[in-house]
């Protein structure tokens, strides 16, 4: 252990003397109060630690402890249901402990070392194991059973397996002889480094959606599972509801939620909805299958530095179990700015608008952890999603945290204030956002949907496309001077921003929209469109044409219940009736 | 332990550098005797091994390198509490603040570091009282709850001020009188502007359930950063010690920003956009967060901090950063100030994001929200309306349109505006909303559930027209 003294106090960045044998990013512990913090910064004997807790009444000549490890967190049976803040405390017990307000000094491992879990082991003595291998599995919740593995980068023969019982993850439950003869003692759980990425035998591009029941992200902009995406916006915008709803319906096993640097409201809203959330397939709580990271904006700045590696560290241990995770973090621009603030304590050269000049690289290897990936240790399939809300100063899109992220996430969800302010919601700009997916996709959903269904969303684009450049035209000489097929035109993509891409959130019904039900909706629009392009050749007008009543029906579609898929699909013929009836009013004419 | 120390080297802007200093701790508060006997403080602002930066709060004329004497106090800025606060006003560091008070300093039950703890949002309660501060706009449409911070984003020459004294003087929750104080933070106003919240305060009685901290414009602009946080640390102790309701008004932030960049240029930081310091989003975060409800605990403070944005301009950092940190935002307009409309409230890029948990039925009244969404839709029509009659004239718009156009006119005239002592009741409030919807055809109400148009629109009602 090496133990130095500080020599300078400013902020969160502490400057500690005596510090020669220290290794960057080592643990370390300041002061008599025992204060968390990490080397980020070594120069001679001297050490800059960024400090996890509030600094004020620190003194110079105050011990600091390197504790040689890095800063780690504790994987195994008891992650579900917590709520951890950024360095893996668990806020129920600092609350226990400290009371209502996060004082300094609290010492907390991320995992409950008593509670006794059920164990049943998978694995023999005798058996040839490696890192990722599964020893034995935990029904953690009544929703995940918690496989444990060796941990990555042990290897070796099984000498010998707990039985089947209730143990603490304290219990030695295997003993593994290592090539080297050494014995491992391995217990259900084990510490990883938070800033090294867990290794995988092999990654894979995505091939299958994340499906989110969000019908502007499924039809439009698709996420593959171990994808990444990002959603900027201003503020008011609505990335905090989408970020609720993927973390809510997304088809993921397991979801790891960071609110990283956000408000503490909107952490209590999650705390206190998610447990009565029913999950749309087990119907059970929600919460059964989440893990919460929420280190709010009034926390100390360096453990929202840390939040988002604590939060995709967990992710990706579940991933390895053969898990599809299920990762956002809301939001990646506060935690830019808590390196921002790091780097100028640090006096470093600042790159653009005051930020490092290796911040696009360490956003690049934060979503470089998420991937679609062969597990090590068997023949297990695993998925590590990100979606990251991203807060440009000002919404400007040429923000360097923006520009940074957009040159590696594959999908990108432009959220626009125009949108929001006309309470079209979810508030995600058709023309400007992106999925790089759609192709790696398409077989998928030519497989899963048929191959209408890609048709189906171009020309639904293309007619939305055409939208906003009749509108400018409109706009000056009134809708009503353009042509039949362009009222048409404005007629269907007006139907299909009111009726398909607005979708409200805080509906029963409205809020999640399954994959079908999206198909069979768009089907209706795109059906009507094309009914009423004969109509218009036929001779009808369109006014008598949008005047039908078909319009209500094709309206109430969305709050039509999961169940009854086929009322929806029975407005086609409605549909093609109302327009039928018109034609032939027009012929005997 | 006090220390005392003539080693000053370096004075620069509100800064001080003092040498040979020892067993001095980060952010102790510090003494300055000049050589003149008066007193000045500040705080420690770095320190390494030799040398400590002090931070001083009321600026650095007069003071001089050798014969200035600086003494550690061994402790943090504190502020002594307790009830006796109530009706009484203090300055930036917690001291009676003549002229507005000239009683003798209050004997405080205990002394409480200014910076606070933050609250583990494990333990929050999350707000979803409705409070009633007498305005359709703020009500009916965005509406504030126990424990929100709510910001106003005004403009120079705006009445934010008149806004917020009437907030202050109207607010309550519905149905309850219960405990309730205003905690009011003055940052680098005018004496004219501080002088008509006191008075207001007094002529209605409001101030003896009121604390003032004042940091006038031509008091020292460092005090400021001090300011919000005797404030808050006043409203918690009040809140979480006494159960009591606190609602909080801190104006102007725009000051307060200033204040800290002025320090952060000082202490020769790298600025970050428009000369502010990198960590002002973290800082503003460490004053607004503040607010909130604790579960098990029966006071609450909610926040309405006010400030002007330059030249109007949202994306400016101040008011970017705050709308970031806080639960919605209320905006005023020119435009409708212009127009002689008070409040001039922007209902459209206004918002409170935690209305929906403080309205419906058993908070507000049950058909709250869809009158809520059929008002903002029409009045949305109503200024598309506006916009397409000033180009291709009035006469041309359909007649829909016309009653739209119509429809948006009359609830600027009657609905956001209303008197600077007019305070309506909610059941007012959503009343005149139904009454102004009843200008627009009933088919147009698509927003409403058909059984609660039934109940406050009965078919019969109005007359029936053709909608094309």
């Amino acid at each position: 252990m090496i133990k130095g003294r500080i020599d300078k106090i400013a902020g969160p960045l502490v400057v500690a003397d005596g510090m020669k044998d220290a290794r960057m990013f080592d643990l370390v512990y300041v002061s008599d109060y025992a204060l968390i913090g990490e080397i980020i910064e070594l120069k001679g004997d001297r050490a800059s630690i960024q400090v996890y807790e509030e600094t004020g009444g620190l003194k110079p000549g105050d011990p600091v402890v390197a504790t040689g490890e890095p800063l780690s967190v504790e994987l195994g049976p008891g992650l579900l249901t917590a709520i951890y803040d950024g360095i893996q405390r668990s806020l129920d017990k600092i609350r226990e402990e400290a009371g209502d307000w996060i004082t300094r000094g609290i010492s907390i491992r991320g995992l409950d070392h008593k509670k006794e879990w059920d164990f049943k082991p998978a694995a023999n003595t005798g058996m040839q194991v490696s890192g990722g291998e599964i020893l034995g599995e935990v029904p953690e919740t009544e929703v995940i059973v918690h496989k444990v593995m060796v941990p990555p980068g042990v290897e070796g023969e099984i000498t010998w397996m707990i039985d089947e019982g209730k143990y603490n993850i304290d219990t030695i439950i295997a003993r593994v002889k290592e090539p080297s003869g050494g014995i491992r003692e391995l217990c259900m759980y084990h510490n990883w480094p938070v800033r090294k990425p867990r290794p995988v035998a092999e990654k894979r591009a995505p091939a299958e959606p994340l499906i989110t029941g969000q019908r502007v992200i499924d039809a439009f902009f698709p996420l593959g599972k171990g994808g990444t995406a990002c959603v900027p916006g201003p503020f008011g915008s609505g990335k905090t509801v989408i970020q609720h709803q993927l973390a809510k319906w997304a088809d993921a096993e397991i979801v790891v939620y960071v609110g990283c640097g956000e408000r503490g409201n909107e952490m209590t809203d999650v705390l206190q909805e998610f447990p009565e959330l029913e999950d749309p397939k087990s119907g059970k709580p929600l919460i059964l299958r989440t893990v919460l990271v929420a280190n709010t904006s009034n926390m100390p700045v360096a453990a929202r530095e840390a939040s988002v590696y604590t939060g995709i560290t967990i992710g990706e241990y579940f991933r390895d179990m053969g898990y599809s995770v299920a990762l956002m973090a809301d939001s990646t621009s506060r935690w830019a700015e808590a390196m921002r603030e790091m780097s100028g304590r640090l006096e470093e050269m600042p790159g653009e608008e005051g930020y490092p000049a290796y911040l696009g690289t360490r956003i690049a290897e934060f979503y470089e952890r998420a991937g679609n990936v062969r597990c090590i240790g068997g023949d297990r399939n695993g998925a590590l999603t990100v979606v990251g809300a991203v807060s440009p100063a000002g919404g400007d899109l040429s923000d360097p945290v923006v520009q940074a992220t957009l040159r590696v996430v594959k999908v990108f969800w432009s959220l626009e204030a125009k949108l929001a302010y006309a309470r079209h919601f979810p508030a995600i700009g058709w023309l400007d956002s992106y999925s790089l997916y759609t192709e790696n996709l398409k077989e998928y959903c030519n497989r899963e949907l048929g191959d209408e269904w890609v048709l189906m969303m171009k020309q639904a684009m293309a007619l939305l496309q055409r939208e906003a450049n009749l509108q400018e035209i409109a706009r000056l000489v009134g809708a009503e001077s353009l042509s039949p097929e362009d009222q048409l035109i404005l007629y269907t993509a007006r139907s299909l921003r009111e009726d398909f891409l607005h979708q409200n959130a805080f509906h029963e019904i409205d809020t999640y929209t399954s994959i079908t039900k999206q198909k069979t909706m768009m089907e209706v629009i795109m059906h009507c469109h094309s009914e009423m392009e004969k109509a218009l050749l036929a001779g009808v007008s369109p006014r008598e044409l949008f005047n039908l009543p078909l319009k209500e029906e094709i309206t109430r579609m969305r709050y039509i219940h999961e169940d009854s898929i086929s009322d929806i699909s029975a407005i086609k013929e409605h549909v093609t009736l109302q327009i039928n009836g018109l034609i032939e009013k027009e012929q005997t004419a | 332990m006090i220390r005392e120390y003539t080693t000053t080297v370096e004075i620069s802007g509100p800064l001080m550098l003092v040498d040979s200093v020892e067993g001095v701790a980060y952010e102790e508060l510090v003494e300055i005797e000049l050589p003149n006997g008066e007193i000045r403080h500040g705080k420690v602002l770095e320190i390494d091994s030799r040398m400590a930066l002090v931070q001083l709060f009321e600026g650095s004329s007069g003071t001089d390198i050798s014969r200035s004497k600086v003494r550690f106090l061994g402790k943090q800025v504190e502020l002594g509490v307790s009830e006796e606060m109530l009706g009484r006003v203090f300055d930036g560091q917690g001291r009676p603040r003549a002229p507005f008070d000239t009683a003798p300093p209050i004997v405080p039950e205990k002394m409480v570091n200014i910076n606070g703890a933050p609250i583990n949002p494990y333990a929050r309660d999350y707000p979803a009282e409705f409070i009633q501060t007498g305005f359709s706009s703020i009500d009916g449409i965005n509406t504030l709850v126990r424990g929100q911070k709510l910001p106003i984003f005004s403009g120079n020459g705006l009445p934010h001020a008149i806004v917020a004294a009437q907030i202050a003087r109207q607010a309550r929750v519905r149905g309850s009188e219960e405990n309730f104080a205003v905690v009011f933070a003055a940052m680098g106003i005018t004496f004219e502007e501080a002088d008509y919240f006191i008075r207001d305060f007094r002529s209605t009685g409001a101030m003896d359930r009121a604390v003032v901290f004042m940091n006038l414009a031509d008091d020292p602009a460092i005090e400021r950063i001090s300011t919000p946080r005797m404030a808050l640390t006043a409203a918690e102790y009040l809140a979480y010690e006494k159960d009591m309701h606190i609602l909080v008004i801190m104006t102007d932030m725009t000051n307060y920003c200033d204040a800290l960049r002025e320090i952060a240029a000082a202490r020769k930081e790298v600025p970050g956009r428009r000369g502010y310091p990198g960590y002002l989003y973290t800082d503003l975060a460490s004053i607004y967060e503040r607010a909130g409800r604790i579960k098990g605990r029966k006071g609450s403070i909610t926040q309405i901090p006010i400030l002007t944005m330059p030249e109007d301009d949202k994306t400016h950092p101040i008011p970017d950063l705050t709308g970031y940190i806080t639960e919605g935002q209320l905006i005023l307009s020119r435009e409708l100030h212009k127009k002689g409309i008070y409040p001039p409230m922007d209902v459209m890029e206004s918002l409170s994001r935690l209305k929906d948990k403080g309205i419906g039925e058993g908070k507000t009244r049950g058909d709250h929200a869809d009158l809520f969404n059929q008002l903002m839709a029409a009045y949305s029509a109503g200024k598309d309306a506006r916009e397409l009659a000033v180009i291709l004239g009035a006469a041309a718009l359909s007649p829909l349109d016309q009653k739209y156009l119509r429809f948006a006119e009359e609830y600027e005239k009657r609905y956001i505006s209303q008197g600077d002592h007019e305070n309506r009741d909610i059941d007012e409030t959503l009343d005149l909303g139904w009454e102004l919807l009843k200008l627009l055809p009933r088919e147009e109400m698509k927003r409403i559930d058909p059984k609660r148009l039934d109940k406050y629109w009965p078919v019969n009602d109005g007359k029936k027209e053709e909608a094309s």
